[in-house]
Order: structure tokens, then C-alpha cells, then sequence
């Protein structure tokens, strides 16, 4: 299957991996076996006992096993976080943020930020807004140019998050609800097919948001210095320190086209109005 | 299935492998899964081949390329912090294997990627040495009161040290092997005849012959040989590059017979040549087969390290591959300590494997979850 620059094998036999995958994979292009493939994933079953009583779910790397064993049940929700490992271990021609990135008219916005911060509620209901989903969790940022390189794939909505989307984005279509994970209640959203036929298109970083979540607060988006923001984007990366000085110049080469923000809201429509105008005054 | 086209990248160095893009998939695991990937790409960039890769396999060998260039920087950055931690101590410490070959600048440094920074000084000076370590950062993370006292007590390093910034780790010995194993060594002989290494006071590595012993009991010390196809690549630089020496191949025989490192060295060397074709002079075979264990233990030997030398991977391991390592497991703990210690101890292992004090559910699946 491919998925924007990298081609993924996928092996189970549960389950619950063949239902998730019909439910939100079902646009993706699946290649024939003349391609190469970047990261064979498989997603075993236990052995022995475990087969059988409390079953589990093993994700299965170069014949190691980089995650603990999760409950068989939690099996889709593994799948999804061992292909986020997959690139952010090995992609290494890329500078690698911990981020959403989301586009419209060619510009895009990188959000980064902590979990608990609403970064993939905001981005799911952005997506559904006009702008186009580069990635819920991974910004991949070219070495060469500063693009920023689609890997879009369902976005990981947790525990309140998921019911907030679904009366945000009617008809929206999720995976199967997934209790006690180690995150709480997890659910992904499926990525809007017309945003998957444009997954080649590459974008231009123009506005770095770190967002926060504040029950009850007004949308606000406040000016945010590019030298703090290049220290917090360093942290933010799976890969800052491996590039060394390639990193650092990528990194400031990107600031130098961004303004970057801090934006803190509590509810999706302000925000979606507080995006809108930053489109319109762009060049203001 | 692809076997194992690992080896035979190095096997004939100088012609390029033919490679299906499904033996290239095979490949890249398996380099990855032996923490050779870094060097494949040096290798292939060294004879001019990258222009020949197929373009989807280039960005594995960049990137791994990259992780190779960031992690000698790191570890000389670690060898300088060590070196200013013991500064006060004047205490020689002997840097041992990759950070070894990286400070002394031997072709083994090329491509290779780290996990920790190995370290020796002389026993008495463990305490101190610590001690001034701790002062500076490193902290040992083992809360097990029983592998704590294991490792002091019984091992020839104390348990691993992290550095509770840079997380970056340093085992700390004093001497190669454990003082209760078939093939112990005394740290004072090494000691002797170490050499300094340039522009770093206070920091040395070991003579060249005993750089290459340590190497070859190495392969059979931790008996997991997860990484034994880059422990054999590594012996193998050292072998072509010290070999070039013309006293150096009689002085490594007879210091294998002082240290009593003679079978770990046959062993060694049966395995380059049999998979890198790098054998001895001519003149020196008889002696070595002199220090070679019984034909038995040779036989079954040869069979056991024959596949578990052969890379972890799922495109390259069968059902025997897990019983010879089984097996030299077994064995490496046999050599390791006398019976009456190895059977408790193997026994509060699978214990301690089997019910966890502490689940470690977090600290493992945090990667995976950022």
C-alpha cells in the first residue's frame, strides 16, 4: 500500500487489522509485488497460550518486536502507531516533526505540539473546513527545499475528542471505538478521498501554530518569536539531533518563511474563522 | 525468501551484489537488524555504486549514512565529556571497542553505529571512578537489588550508567571478561601495555594484539550474537589493518596463550575466513590449530556459529538458527561462571523475565506512541 512517499506491507491475520483497514485504507493504492516496499509492518497474533486466552496483538519489525504486546482488541490502533514508528525511526531523508500539517492555497501550517494539546481535534475539523490534511502526526520536511511532503493517513482522535468530531463532521467515517489503551479511548477518522488524490502535491511552509486547548477561553492567536519556536521545533523532532547542522539550517530556513504563533481556543468554529483570516490576510 | 545477503556483500567485497528489489527489502533489514546499515551505505558509496541503486533503495542507505556521520560526532563529544569527568582523578581509562576505533581513528570506526561507550579502568578504581562519573551526570538506572549485586559481584563491569541528560550510556569495566569465566583475564596485563591516544590526556586503548582478542571473545561473550556479523566485520579491519604489521601475527598467538584466549580466537578466525576469506599467513595455521578446542567441540562449533552468525531477520533465519543460539547461550553462561553459580542464576533470570516486578509498559511503548 502506498502512503504518500512510502510504501508499506501490511501482515495480520486479526481481525480487527483487515476491518480498520477496509474501513479507512480503501483509497490508498495497493501496488503489485514489481515495487519495492520501505517497511514491511506485522501485526502477529501471540503464540503459545496466548493464541487463546487474553490474546494478543505483537508488532513485529525486522524480526524484533519494538512495542510491548497490547490486548488482541487494540490491534488497528497498534497497526497505526507502528507505522508512525516505521517513519520516525528510519525516514532520516527527511527532517521529522512530531506535527499536523495541513494546507490551503499552497500555504501550509505546522502544528506541533504535546499530547492533550487538541492538535488532532483541530486538525480533523480544519480538514473538514477547507483545508487539505498533509498529516495528523508526522510533518515530513524535504532536506532540499523546505516542502513539506503529504503522508497523509486517518487522524487519532482520543476520548472526548471523538465525539466532539462527529457531531463537527457529519458522515464522518471512523474506526471501530478502542477502550483502556494506553492513551485512553482512541478512534481514527478517516482521511476525505478527495485530499487522497492530491497526496503528491507538495506544499510551502508559510505559518508555524503551536495550539492549546482552553475549556471555556475565546480564540486567541498571539505572535510568537521564530527564535523560541526554532528551540521548540528541535525538541519537537524525531530526527533534529541526527542530522546535526543539515537539521538546524532546514530549520531555520523554514522559520524564515513562517510566522509563527501561539493560539489558544476552546471551541472549533472560532478557530475555523481565526484560520480563515489568516489565509485572507496573508500577504497583508 | 532471500537467505542471507548480508555476508555476501562482504564476502567478496569488490563485486557488487545482483539484487532483486525484494533482496534489496531483505537486505536493508537485515543491516538494520545487525546495526550494519550505516556501513552498507559507506560501502557502496566507497566503490561508487550508489548511482547504481534502484532509486527507492537510496533514501534508506542516506539516511543511514547520516545516523553513521551524527554518531561519531556524538561519541567523540562523550569521550571528550568522560575524559573532563576523570580529569580530576588521574586515572588512565581505556576506551574499548567502537569508541575505541573511533578515537584512535581504525577503519572499524567507519559506519559504525553505538549504543554505549565502553570503558576500563583499573579495578581498585571502580568506586572512584563512579563516583566522579555520578558527579557529572551519569546515573545507574538498575533499581534490582539482585542484578545489582550480580553485575559487582560477579561480572567484570558494573551495570550500565546514563547520563540523565544526553540519555547517552557508558558500561564501565575493568577488566574484558568475567573473573569467573573459563577465559578470564586480568586487567593489569591490559593495562600494561595500553596505548595513549592523541590530544586526549588521560585516555587510552588497548595494545593492537589485545584490541583484536577482545574483539574475538566478544562475538561469543554476551552469547545473544545479535550483532555478530558486525563484531566479525569489525575483527576483520583489525586483522587487515594491524595484520599489515609483519610482527603482528606471531604476537597475537602468543598473547592469545598468555591471556588463555586461544579458543575464542580460533573460533574467530575459522568464521572470517570461512565467510570474509581473511585467513592467516600461511606459516602461523599450524599454531593456530594448535590452540583450537577438541575435534568434537570444533565440529558442533562450527555448526552452532555457522547460523547464529547468520543475521536475525525473518528473511534469513530458520528453526536451527534459534536452537544454535539456544545452545551457545547455554554455553556462553557455562564459560561465563562455574555450574554452581550459572544454574541459580540462569533460574532467577527466566523468573525474573517471567513475572516483571515492575510492568515497564511505559518506557517501552513511549517511542512508539510520540
Amino acid at each position: 500500500m502506498k502512503i504518500g512517499p512510502f510504501v508499506f506491507r501490511i501482515r495480520s491475520e486479526i481481525n480487527g487489522v483487515t476491518v480498520g483497514l477496509v474501513t479507512l485504507y480503501a483509497d490508498y493504492p495497493v501496488l503489485d509485488s514489481s515495487h519495492f516496499v520501505d517497511y514491511t509492518v506485522t501485526i502477529a497474533k501471540g503464540s503459545g497460550l496466548r493464541r487463546w486466552v487474553r490474546r494478543q496483538a505483537i508488532f513485529q519489525f525486522d524480526g524484533f518486536e519494538p512495542f510491548i504486546p497490547l490486548p488482541e482488541d487494540h490491534a488497528f490502533p497498534l497497526l497505526e502507531w507502528a507505522m508512525n514508528w516505521c517513519v520516525s525511526m528510519h525516514a532520516n531523508h527527511y527532517l521529522l516533526l512530531h506535527s499536523a500539517v495541513i494546507e490551503r492555497e499552497g500555504c501550509s501550517v505546522i502544528m506541533p505540539a504535546p499530547p492533550g494539546s487538541g492538535k488532532s481535534t483541530l486538525c480533523a475539523a480544519l480538514v473538514h473546513r477547507g483545508w487539505r490534511l498533509l498529516s495528523d502526526e508526522l510533518a515530513l520536511i524535504s532536506l532540499n527545499d523546505t516542502s513539506l511532503v503529504p503522508f497523509g493517513r486517518p487522524i487519532s482522535l482520543k476520548n472526548a475528542s471523538i465525539g466532539i468530531i462527529r457531531d463537527f463532521v457529519p458522515g464522518a467515517v471512523f474506526s471501530r471505538v478502542v477502550n483502556d489503551t494506553s492513551k485512553g479511548s482512541v478512534a481514527h477518522l478517516k482521511v476525505p478521498e478527495e485530499h487522497l488524490l492530491r497526496i503528491d502535491e507538495m506544499a510551502r511552509p508559510r505559518w508555524v501554530v503551536f495550539p492549546k486547548y482552553v475549556p471555556g477561553s475565546d480564540a486567541h492567536l498571539v505572535k510568537r518569536s521564530k527564535a523560541n519556536s526554532l528551540l521548540e521545533l528541535g525538541k519537537n523532532s524525531f530526527n533534529y539531533m541526527v542530522l546535526g547542522r543539515t537539521g538546524f539550517e532546514v530549520l531555520s530556513r523554514l522559520l524564515d518563511e513562517s510566522d509563527c504563533y501561539d493560539f489558544s481556543y476552546s471551541r472549533l468554529d472560532d478557530a475555523v474563522a481565526i484560520f480563515d483570516d489568516l489565509v485572507a490576510r496573508r500577504d497583508a | 525468501m532471500s537467505g542471507d545477503v548480508l555476508s555476501s556483500v562482504w564476502s567478496e567485497p569488490n563485486r557488487r551484489p545482483v539484487l532483486s528489489l525484494r533482496d534489496w527489502e531483505a537486505l536493508l533489514g537485515q543491516a538494520r537488524q545487525s546495526r550494519l546499515l550505516a556501513r552498507l551505505a559507506l560501502h557502496y558509496f566507497d566503490r561508487g555504486w550508489l548511482s547504481d541503486v534502484p532509486a527507492a533503495v537510496l533514501p534508506h542507505l542516506e539516511g543511514g549514512m547520516r545516523l553513521a556521520a551524527r554518531q561519531q560526532h556524538e561519541v567523540r563529544w562523550e569521550a571528550d565529556c568522560i575524559s573532563r569527568a576523570l580529569a580530576c582523578l588521574s586515572t588512565p581509562v581505556v576506551l574499548l571497542k567502537g569508541a575505541a576505533y573511533v578515537m584512535a581513528s581504525l577503519p572499524p570506526a567507519r559506519g559504525r553505529l553505538f549504543a554505549d561507550i565502553d570503558i576500563m579502568v583499573d579495578q581498585k578504581n571502580i568506586g572512584a571512578v563512579e563516583s566522579a562519573l555520578f558527579g557529572a551526570g551519569w546515573i545507574s538506572d538498575e533499581r534490582d537489588e539482585y542484578n545489582q549485586r550480580y553485575y559487582r559481584q560477579w561480572m567484570h563491569e558494573i551495570p550500565p550508567l546514563r547520563h540523565v541528560q544526553r540519555n547517552t550510556f557508558i558500561d564501565l569495566h575493568h577488566t574484558i571478561t568475567p573473573p569467573t569465566s573459563r577465559f578470564n583475564v586480568d586487567g593489569k596485563i591490559l593495562h600494561a601495555n595500553k596505548v595513549a591516544i592523541d590530544g586526549f590526556p588521560g585516555l587510552y586503548v588497548l595494545a593492537p594484539v589485545d584490541m583484536v582478542l577482545h574483539s574475538a571473545v566478544h562475538l561469543f561473550q554476551d552469547g545473544e550474537f545479535s550483532y555478530g556479523m558486525r563484531d566479525l566485520l569489525d575483527l576483520n579491519d583489525l586483522l587487515l589493518h594491524f595484520g599489515l604489521r609483519e610482527t603482528f601475527w606471531p604476537e597475537l598467538l602468543e598473547r592469545s596463550e598468555v591471556l588463555g584466549l586461544g579458543i575464542p580466537l580460533y573460533h574467530a578466525l575459522f568464521h572470517i575466513k570461512r565467510l570474509l576469506g581473511t585467513s592467516l599467513p600461511s606459516h602461523f595455521v599450524d599454531r593456530l590449530e594448535g590452540l583450537g578446542p577438541n575435534k568434537l567441540t570444533r565440529f558442533w562449533m562450527a555448526w552452532a556459529l555457522g547460523l547464529a552468525l547468520q543475521p536475525r531477520h525473518p528473511s534469513s533465519s530458520s528453526h536451527w538458527s534459534g536452537l544454535a543460539r539456544w545452545l551457545l547461550f547455554v554455553r556462553s553462561h557455562m564459560l561465563r561462571m562455574p555450574f554452581y553459580l550459572v544454574i541459580p542464576h540462569l533460574v532467577r533470570k527466566a523468573w525474573m523475565r517471567r513475572f516483571p516486578k515492575e510492568p515497564h509498559t511505559e518506557a517501552d511503548i513511549r517511542e512508539g506512541l510520540k
